[in-house]
């Protein structure tokens, strides 16, 4: 059986999706079978992240309410192989996600493919509820931001309480993903540091993605950021990747770049 | 951290924040600490207390805190002003 984990965060706009969109194709590129489901309903945009938003015909919601066949719904990724995107429906209701009915669709692609990526909807209401429930991991994206540690709290308790491992007496395993970190305003106390967060929410640091103006670049074209090499953020994407899969990485991108001479003696 | 920056008087607000976070997340785990019995423990510890000595319901906090893997059942009772 393949491993699914939830990617969520509570509060929205924290880069829930990007996340989700790039540890899937991280995962598919070092040659696992790899689904990514999209599970905001009526508020999609994972399609559009990964760049396959004119191929959407059936929906996940299509699927469980027996329109269309997993089969026929899944996308199949262009540049990388052994990936496939579940969208969410646009149009219909979020009660639509009934709870057997996620049940019957996760457990089927769980057989199939190696991971199984659950993109949480904001919020922690019925979507995300549905998206964390039947997970074996959780990634929550959290960043270095009062409102979204806060919120990121909150989930751990959701995680720990309202989800099938818990109601089962076991324990899901839980990273923490930090993202939009700025290592020079850290520096100048501007900005909650990485020790400080993980201090607050006691989970282990899966990875830590700097800001960076690739992100919005690979949104603007389609393609997630694991896939443009160059960028930080792309980078270390990749090293949450390779901890996600059980290697031990020292992380990167946390202290700020190191600065020339006139922006030392001047200030910059 | 040029020499203009050492005219700016600067603030640490991240130590802010992590001071304002610290205090209200340890608020919301106890109150959402997962433990249902929590409320009930309180009445029922209420009743024992005032055996002794008169103290309200409010003068009694049962917090549940983590520390790493641990987790901490704290109790506290502030005791009233004037002993009787």
């Amino acid at each position: 059986m393949g491993k699914i984990i939830v990617v969520t965060s509570g509060k929205g706009g924290v880069g829930k999706t990007t996340s989700s969109a790039s540890l899937a194709t991280g995962l598919a590129r070092r040659g696992m079978q790899v689904a990514v489901l999209d599970f905001d309903v009526g508020l999609r945009n994972l399609d559009l992240i990964m760049g396959c938003e004119r191929r959407v015909v059936y929906d996940f919601v299509n699927v469980i309410q027996g329109e269309a066949t997993l089969h026929q719904a899944m996308i199949r990724d262009k540049r990388v192989e052994n990936l496939f995107i579940l969208p969410a429906s646009q149009t219909k209701d979020k009660d639509a996600l009934r709870m057997d009915g996620v049940e019957k669709v996760l457990e089927e692609l769980a057989r199939r493919f190696d991971f199984v990526i659950c993109d949480s909807p904001a919020g922690i209401e019925h979507g995300a509820l549905m998206a964390m429930h039947f997970a074996d991991e959780a990634v929550v994206v959290t960043n270095p931001e009062v409102s979204s540690v806060r919120d990121s709290d909150r989930v751990l308790g959701l995680l720990q309480s309202k989800t099938r491992k818990a109601k089962n007496g076991e324990n899901i395993k839980e990273h923490l993903l930090l993202t939009r970190y700025d290592p020079e305003r850290v520096e100048r106390g501007e900005m909650l540091s990485v020790a400080d967060v993980e201090e607050i929410l006691a989970i282990p640091l899966l990875g830590v993605i700097p800001e960076s103006k690739s992100v919005l670049a690979a949104s603007n074209s389609g393609e997630p950021v694991i896939l443009d090499n160059v960028s930080d953020a792309g980078q270390a994407y990749e090293d949450a990747v390779s901890r996600l899969l059980g290697e031990t990485l020292p992380h990167r991108f946390i202290n700020p770049a190191k600065k020339g001479f006139f922006s030392r003696i001047f200030g910059g | 951290m040029g020499i203009f920056s050492y005219f700016r008087t600067r603030k640490n607000t991240a130590e802010v924040a992590k001071n304002r976070l610290q205090i209200i997340v340890a608020h919301e785990r106890a109150q959402n600490g997962g433990y249902e019995f929590l409320p009930r423990l309180r009445q029922e510890l209420l009743l024992v207390v005032q055996k002794y000595v008169h103290v309200e319901l409010e003068n009694i906090r049962v917090d549940v805190n983590r520390d790493g893997d641990c987790e901490v059942l704290e109790f506290n009772v502030i005791l009233p002003d004037n002993k009787r």
